[in-house]
């Protein structure tokens, strides 16, 4: 029983110190410009919607077999080049709006950035 | 070529008969199909236990299909798809009669990079063909709209690369579903292709044999993963008329067909990697199987056309 709670101590003191070294870098980012991460795997992006205050730096990662872009509706306000396995592409929203997005190879992948 | 004992047999009656009610997806075929049309009877069998050996298909026209090589993947899927493109390559040279032409569906490239198209081209020249008609994929046009393909393939087309020629009195028409894409949307041809072929057809007497082919699906197979082409009903409805249509598509990396009226649609497997059957799988990605099993889900697609019968026959032979 001992052990079992001693056990239990260091568990819950591990998840606190990781929580603590997961926290650093967002609180390090609150002080100069936010940053979000969105997941591409499975064809599709993750989160598929994100609100997020203006400033914003956001940076897609593909995680896919196959290569995708990240595009907006409009085709102009952003524009990613073909991200192969691994490869990443960042955009900053600096103006308030709702901005929708897909993959131009895939375009059955669609989402949103809301930035308020 | 060898048929199962389970072969699968359909009967579609030439009667007359309006069958756009009656689709119908035929067998999967991870092994390979045959899938013979002669005077409107559809006959489609699985392949690939040994047993019989049918007859060859003599006729007029012969040429294959080929699609999907995807060069410059080198996923865990297959990382060697300049082996498997010169493996479909020797299949090809190995038949027993040369194919006049070979088409590519797109696709050609992983990326559209130079050194991709390049590596095609240059394994083609060891093809036993006359010529090579291709019409690009979605890959093809990844970062420039189809500006390189349209230099190295597109001479002579229209558009973002449509074009049509005729060969022993069948009429073989080029179709472009994958340039300007929009978000949410399946392939798209869009008006002026849609005008163009409008005008292509008009002049084509009904009973000649036509031949479509483009690289997304004409048909919709499953609009979740977007494996089909928005305004596709608008094409298919200039071509209504025609005694005998087959359309030829890539793009889901296996074998399908369907038979809908007079048009019957056939999809080839990649050369590269197979992907899932619709729905079975999270997404649409790359499917690896065991590398001794590879071969068997990549593949050429073989077609024949007989003056007299007006229908084409087609067969799916693996690269195993």
């Amino acid at each position: 029983m001992k052990s079992h709670s001693h056990y239990m101590r260091i568990t819950a003191l591990s998840l606190f110190t990781l929580a603590l070294f997961i926290s650093q870098p967002v609180s390090a980012a609150d002080a100069t410009a936010a940053a979000v991460a969105i997941k591409i795997d499975n064809f599709s992006f993750n989160p598929p919607t994100i609100t997020i205050p203006p400033g914003t730096q956001v940076t897609w990662a593909n995680q896919d077999d196959i290569p995708h872009t990240v595009v907006s509706d409009d085709k102009t306000t952003f524009k990613s080049r073909a991200l192969d396995t691994a490869e990443k592409f960042s955009f900053t929203f600096t103006k308030p709006g709702i901005y929708e997005y897909f993959c131009s190879i895939h375009p059955h992948m669609t989402a949103k950035v809301i930035v308020q | 070529m060898t048929l199962s004992k389970d072969e699968i047999l359909y009967d579609h009656h030439n009667d007359g008969i309006d069958r756009r009610g009656f689709l119908r997806c035929m067998a999967w075929a991870g092994a390979g199909a045959l899938c013979v049309l002669e005077g409107g009877v559809l006959n489609s069998y699985a392949l690939g236990h040994g047993g019989n050996t049918t007859k060859v298909h003599k006729g007029e026209l012969a040429f294959v299909q080929i699609s999907d090589s995807h060069m410059g993947f080198d996923k865990p899927a297959n990382t060697d798809v300049i082996g498997t493109f010169k493996a479909a390559i020797d299949k090809i040279n190995a038949l027993p009669i040369a194919p006049e032409f070979i088409l590519h569906t797109g696709d050609i490239s992983h990326l559209a990079k130079p050194g991709e198209f390049d590596n095609v081209e240059q394994i083609l020249k060891s093809a036993k063909t006359s010529e090579i008609f291709y019409v690009p994929g979605e890959h093809d046009f990844v970062g420039d709209e189809g500006k390189q393909y349209l230099e190295r393939f597109g001479k002579g087309s229209k558009g973002s690369g449509w074009y049509s020629f005729d060969k022993k009195g069948v009429h073989f028409i080029g179709l472009v579903n994958v340039a300007n894409l929009k978000a949410g949307g399946l392939g798209s041809l869009g008006a002026d292709q849609l005008k163009w072929l409008e005008d292509d057809v008009k002049h084509l007497k009904t009973s000649t044999p036509v031949v479509v082919f483009a690289h997304i699906p004409l048909w919709t197979v499953y609009p979740d993963w977007g494996w089909g082409t928005e305004d596709s009903a608008q094409a298919l409805g200039y071509l209504k008329r025609f005694g005998s249509v087959t359309v030829l598509n890539g793009h889901i990396h296996q074998t399908m067909q369907k038979v809908e009226g007079n048009v019957t649609f056939h999809t080839a497997c990649s050369t590269a990697f197979p992907q899932p059957k619709p729905g079975e799988a999270q997404s649409p990605g790359p499917v690896k199987v065991p590398a001794d099993q590879l071969r068997s889900v990549l593949g050429v697609t073989d077609v024949h056309y007989k003056k007299g019968q007006h229908a084409l026959a087609i067969t799916d032979s693996t690269l195993a």
